[in-house]
């Protein structure tokens, strides 16, 4: 017997290579905005749970400086995961699960522009044999890539495509930091950067944060006019090492699919975290989307991508046309790891 | 407390040393978890959900290695989680995975905390400040040392109650065959006339740095019940919390920090403790440097304020004392950081399964686990019991 949960307010911030703002100045004014936005005071929010990496920061702790961005006095109940903060979300709807709280407060923030991140991210790996090759994550995904083409599932139009059409619906996003009207043509006649991969169909670096509150039942009416209502959310993850996974399906995203009821389909929105875009094709074939659902309205991650952020903004940027009434009914995925190791699904509905 | 009711009925632990050079990292989290699945009499096909928990990934060098470890922990196909909340992760760790079971979301999960501390060096991964900036002190040490200072000026504690906090502890660790530190010839003298590192921490009253895992099977109410007529007696929960506060502000009592008190409040008011001096039959605390134990022992409400040395002192605080603390050691004797949080709770689970072996307390029917983190500041505490609640 699950309580009903609904996402009642998302405020995120990005940039590229931001040389003014440190984390916790990301973290204060999207925490700010969605505590607003959700009409409860910040300590009647009953949990607070992040999402972020040291490795981000270059420093361990990372998220202890980022509590004094999103308050902590008097003592909250508070917890962090190691993971995009959509895992944070995650905590914090098993948290209102238990009946001890009825909301949470739920915050990723990383400055992926202070490191080399694609190099850096390779440290992912298996730290014995993987990580000593230095293969960077986009060198990882350049391998998926290529199985996927070389399988016939896919060609590089179809990435193109993806590429494209994400660029545009970037335009229309006031937080996508890449963005550029443009056709599949048009990106193809660019070079191949990362055999098979073309810039475009690589995520940009990007600084930023995203900060969501979701509330339980009668406490979510109260506070929103139309909550975004989480109808079914899981997360599965697949083995490490690349050899033993079919890198031209994601089964962990079926199965977290599957287990979040989000195979039935009927979704009018989907955001995917894919951060390439062969990601999309093969998030896509797992959930079973077909041409009835729009794909990544927002631009997705090919348009922005601050990570240990992104997968929870997939998840407020579904929850924010959910409750503006714009659609009845999306879903929302997170991933991370390499090649698309772990995932989560999100069924989100209106009432 | 709320939901389903949760027990533990498996725990492992490796043998913690200052490095397993025979292992990977995968190797050490394993054996942890094989001997707490085996203790449940349980396979990896049983369980539903992997929670996993250490310390920053710069301890290793390895960025959110669950990821690497998710087919050495069976967690292939199924849900992973990823907790890290400084010193105290090991105790959020198995908090978060209490809270799958209590959330009726899962029966039966398994949660891991690691710490290889030989593959880096934890006091230089600590020191590091943001980019760019100076950390003004060395390691956690340094860092607590005024802490200590300052409560040994408020309560007027004597010197020699730091030494005796350590002797306990280390002489603790002797019945117990995990720990790190298996001191047989301390004595008071030897401790007392050990280095002194950060004033006015000496060498012996300060935790090694370990190689370590530990793990626990938790599962409901019917996989407690079930395990308990099997002969495996379960420890069920009977209250969990954690709390956070920020690591600076002006007025913030970092000796008795608030949150602390309140986590402890929270936890006991669960638990439906009300004297938790004579309530608690065992407490497994989180003792880093020796002081911390009377300092805790205050903020935690088992000693009046600027009283906890004088239970030391007086004894309270042994195996054989009104309230034990730390028979296993302590972290004091083992310091796999990432693990350090969740030994606590396991330790406080064996006492009340009876399973502690030489270290056992006679009879213990309620234990605490504590944990805490960062600048004092993150806390993680469970109650349990023999009896379900």
């Amino acid at each position: 017997m699950t309580r009903d949960v609904g996402v009642i307010a998302f405020a995120q911030e990005t940039a590229e290579k931001d040389r003014e703002r440190n984390e916790v100045e990301f973290i204060i004014p999207v925490v700010q905005e969605a505590v607003r936005q959700s009409g409860m005071g910040r300590h009647d929010i009953g949990f607070t749970i992040s999402g972020s990496c040291d490795y981000l920061s270059g420093g361990p702790f990372t998220f202890v400086q980022g509590l004094d961005g999103a308050g902590a006095w008097p003592p909250v109940r508070e917890s962090h995961v190691e993971m995009d903060a959509a895992w944070a979300l995650y905590e914090a709807w098993v948290a209102i699960q238990t009946g001890e709280v009825d909301s949470a407060l739920i915050y990723g923030f990383g400055k992926s522009s202070l490191t080399d991140v694609h190099q850096v991210f390779t440290m992912q790996s298996d730290p014995y044999t993987v990580t000593p090759l230095w293969p960077s994550l986009i060198h990882l995904a350049g391998l998926q890539a290529s199985t996927l083409l070389e399988s016939g599932k896919a060609d590089e139009r179809d990435l193109a495509e993806v590429a494209a059409r994400s660029l545009r619906d970037a335009t229309g996003n006031p937080h996508a930091i890449r963005k550029e009207d443009v056709d599949a043509d048009t990106l193809l006649a660019r070079p191949v950067t990362h055999a098979p991969l073309r810039d475009a169909d690589i995520f940009p670096v990007t600084d930023g944060a995203c900060a969501i509150v979701i509330a339980a039942d009668d406490v979510a009416r109260e506070h929103c006019e139309r909550p975004a209502w989480i109808r079914g959310i899981d997360h599965r993850i697949d083995a490490p090492h690349i050899g033993v996974r079919d890198l031209t399906e994601s089964a962990s995203t079926r199965r977290a699919g599957e287990e979040a009821g989000a195979l039935q389909g009927g979704f009018e929105v989907a955001e995917l975290h894919a951060q390439f875009s062969p990601d999309e094709l093969i998030v896509r074939e797992a959930l079973g989307l077909n041409g009835d659902t729009r794909i990544n309205p927002s631009g997705g991650a090919l348009g922005a991508n601050p990570l240990m952020a992104a997968g929870l903004i997939r998840i407020g940027e579904v929850a924010s046309r959910i409750s503006s009434g714009e659609i009845g009914r999306g879903l929302a995925h997170a991933s991370q790891g390499p090649c698309l190791q772990q995932n989560l699904v999100c069924v989100l509905e209106g009432e | 407390m709320g939901g389903v009711r949760t027990a533990v009925i498996g725990v492992g632990q490796t043998r913690h040393v200052s490095a397993r050079h025979d292992v990977s990292i995968a190797g050490l989290v394993r054996e942890a978890a094989v001997e707490a699945l085996e203790d449940a009499g349980m396979d990896f096909d049983d369980i539903d959900a992997v929670v996993v928990g250490k310390a920053p990934d710069t301890f290793e060098g390895v960025i959110m290695p669950e990821l690497y470890l998710a087919d050495a922990l069976g967690a292939v196909g199924k849900p992973l989680l990823r907790v890290h909340t400084a010193g105290s992760v090991g105790g959020s760790t198995a908090i978060v995975a209490a809270k799958l079971v209590m959330s009726g979301i899962h029966k039966r999960v398994l949660t891991v905390a690691f710490e290889k501390q030989s593959e880096s060096n934890a006091t230089w991964a600590l020191t590091v400040g943001g980019p760019h900036s100076t950390s003004l002190v060395v390691g956690a040490g340094g860092y607590f040392a005024p802490h200590i200072r300052s409560y040994m000026s408020r309560s007027g504690a004597p010197d020699h109650i730091g030494v005796l906090v350590a002797l306990k502890d280390r002489l603790n660790a002797l019945k117990n065959p995990y720990a790190h530190l298996h001191e047989e010839h301390i004595t008071f003298d030897s401790v007392k006339d050990s280095m002194m590192l950060w004033d006015p921490v000496r060498y012996s009253e300060t935790c090694p740095s370990s190689d370590g895992a530990c793990a626990m099977v938790l599962t409901n109410e019917a996989g407690g019940d079930a395990a308990a007529a099997a002969g495996r007696p379960p420890a069920w929960v009977k209250g969990t919390a954690f709390r956070s506060e920020p690591t600076m502000f002006a007025g913030r009592d970092q000796v008795n920090p608030q949150g602390g008190q309140d986590c402890a409040a929270d936890v006991f008011q669960q638990a439906g403790i009300t004297d938790p001096l004579h309530e608690i039959d065992a407490v497994e605390m989180y003792v880093p440097f020796s002081w911390f134990e009377p300092m805790w022992l205050e903020n935690l409400g088992f000693a009046p304020i600027g009283d906890g040395w004088k239970f030391v002192e007086d004894g309270v605080t042994q195996m054989t004392g009104e309230l034990p603390v730390n028979c296993s050691g302590g972290v004091l004797s083992s310091n796999p950081i990432g693990a350090s949080g969740m030994l606590r709770f396991a330790e406080a689970a064996m006492q009340v399964r009876g399973t502690a072996g030489e270290h056992q307390v006679d009879g213990a029917r309620t234990a605490l686990g504590h944990a805490y983190g960062g600048g004092s500041q993150f806390f993680a505490m469970w109650v349990v019991g023999a009896d379900k609640p």
